[in-house]
């Protein structure tokens, strides 16, 4: 979008979302989409972000709860597998830590600042079921 | 086709409401989302119970208010189907956000507007507010002075909004009441002349292309927004009104009937002109013909087209005339009339001398008589014999109380 010049917009400020035609869209792999610059999955937005998820793959059983779950499709999952999370587009809502069912939880949120490989060795213990 | 084609008589005798619904059934629109309100509802109905037996293939959706009617008409639009709709007054209020959206998208829609008053105090009957509501809205805006015409410009409509080159919603307006539920004879066009002339719809950057996605309704700030109003404005500037005339051409090839950006009655030689919109322009050729048996060279000039403005249209027309009349059907509420302000820029920059006078008249369905327009031309007369204006810049016709003049 940042390149796009002001006289370069079609009828309308109607955008394209690809480069070029495209098919089967939908079963094509983010990193494989010919995405367009006014795409805004080209845009980040980690800066909207005030605290973050961190994730801890130890713990992860690949529920697939928190990719089911997170509204702007940025939990990155591949053959069922729970990979990461998409830094540039998360905005830091924490509802993947909410439905994380682990025990410890494998997402927990921190401040933005805060470094990950120090928050990961410091992950809190398994906790005791109430009795 | 999966629908039946309707018999009808050359002429058939229909409203102006009536004869809008057969045009858009005629142009066979794909979806009209409509909110009922009077006077406008048998438009929208007319295409439900079109569709309903059979002679329109289209989607009808009932939507919850006339903001969501026309929220739904751009959807369709974006979506690249042919799409219209219909309303009045505090419906059309209600609609003011999203047809600015409709423009700016670039999306053609036509949506008839069936002239009423805006409340308060409440009323249902004709006259021009709702029209002027909308005005710098970025749509086309045509205006029937009787059903024929509501019937004739809806056609025009569709072809000049949809035009790639054009890509701009437009609004047909008639009045309320005395268009649009006043019973005359309607030249018809057959179902497959009409469909024949408004063509096949031809889909833009529509969001149902699904091998080429898009994303419609987007936002440009600082850097962008200036640049696509200023190519929305240079459109209707110099693109609409050459179009106009060129589907205007192509309609009386095919109807006989002629239309005009302006419409110009008894114009040649005329000394005083009325300027005025709907159906008053009828009244006022009538009595312009009894001034010219009583000596008075008085023409009648209707805006066919509102937006775009007419302007240079306007100025030829009236450059030779000694006195003219503006009449706005709406209150100006604190300022000169909406007519009188374009005319008078139309005249400013020319060499003319025409005393320029505004009315305000009609309010609420209030008539305008025989009697009216012969005291107007009377006193625009009496105007030109005495050089200068023999009244104030402003006055009201047909209200009770003490006579009101302002400026």
């Amino acid at each position: 979008m940042l390149n796009k010049g002001w006289d370069e917009f079609e009828i309308g400020a109607m955008l394209r979302s690809f480069d070029g035609p495209t098919s089967n869209i939908a079963t094509t792999l983010q990193e494989d989409r010919p995405y367009s610059q006014s795409n805004s999955f080209t845009a980040s937005v980690a800066d909207w972000r005030i605290e973050k998820p961190v994730f801890n793959k130890d713990y992860c059983i690949d529920c697939q709860f928190c990719w089911i779950y997170c509204p702007d499709m940025s939990i990155i999952s591949r053959d069922k597998k729970m990979i990461g999370v998409d830094m540039d587009h998360c905005k830091g809502c924490g509802i993947c830590v909410e439905v994380c069912p682990t025990n410890p939880k494998s997402l927990l949120m921190f401040q933005e600042k805060e470094d990950e490989e120090t928050v990961l060795a410091a992950w809190p213990e398994k906790e005791a079921k109430e009795k | 086709m999966a629908f039946d084609k309707m018999e009808l008589r050359d002429i058939e005798v229909w409203d102006g409401n009536f004869a809008a619904a057969q045009a858009l059934r005629q142009a066979q629109v794909d979806v009209v989302a409509a909110y009922p309100i009077t006077p406008s509802t048998p438009i929208v109905e007319g295409y439900a119970k079109f569709k309903a037996d059979g002679y329109v293939e289209g989607e009808f959706v009932m939507v919850e208010s006339e903001h969501a009617a026309m929220s739904g008409c751009i959807g369709a639009a974006a979506a690249g189907g042919r799409v219209a709709t219909a309303t009045s007054s505090q419906g059309l209020a209600l609609m003011v956000e999203t047809l600015y959206q409709a423009s700016g998208m670039r999306l053609p829609i036509v949506l008839n507007i069936v002239n009423r008053a805006l409340a308060a105090p409440l009323n249902v009957n004709g006259d021009h507010s709702d029209m002027y509501l909308c005005r710098d809205s970025g749509w086309i805006q045509l205006n029937a002075f009787n059903a024929q015409e509501a019937y004739d410009l809806n056609f025009v409509a569709f072809k000049v909004s949809e035009d790639h080159d054009i890509r701009l919603p437009a609004i047909v307006n008639q009045d309320g009441f005395l268009t649009s539920h006043t019973a005359e004879g309607v030249k018809t066009l057959s179902d497959d002349d009409a469909y024949g002339f408004v063509g096949d719809y031809k889909p833009m950057n529509d969001m149902l292309d699904l091998d080429h996605p898009v994303t419609h309704g987007v936002q440009t700030e600082e850097d962008w927004h200036f640049e696509h109003k200023a190519r929305q404005h240079n459109d209707l500037m110099v693109k609409v009104l050459p179009k106009i005339e060129e589907v205007f051409a192509d309609f009386e090839n095919l109807s006989g009937r002629k239309y005009n950006l302006v419409e110009k009655y008894d114009m040649d030689d005329a000394d005083v002109v009325v300027v005025c919109m709907g159906s008053s322009v009828e009244t006022a050729r009538e009595v312009a013909l009894e001034m010219r048996e009583k000596g008075i060279k008085a023409g009648v000039l209707g805006l066919r087209v509102v937006r775009p403005f007419p302007f240079m249209e306007i100025a030829e027309a009236l450059k030779d005339v000694k006195a003219i009349a503006a009449l706005d059907r709406s209150s100006p509420n604190g300022a000169a009339g909406m007519l009188f302000n374009e005319i008078a820029g139309t005249l400013i920059n020319i060499d003319t001398k025409a005393l320029l006078s505004g009315y305000v008249y009609g309010l609420g369905g209030r008539d305008l008589t025989k009697a009216h327009l012969t005291d107007l031309f009377t006193e625009l007369q009496a105007n030109v014999d005495a050089g200068k204006l023999t009244t104030k810049q402003q006055q009201f016709i047909g209200v009770r109380g003490p006579k009101l003049s302002f400026l």
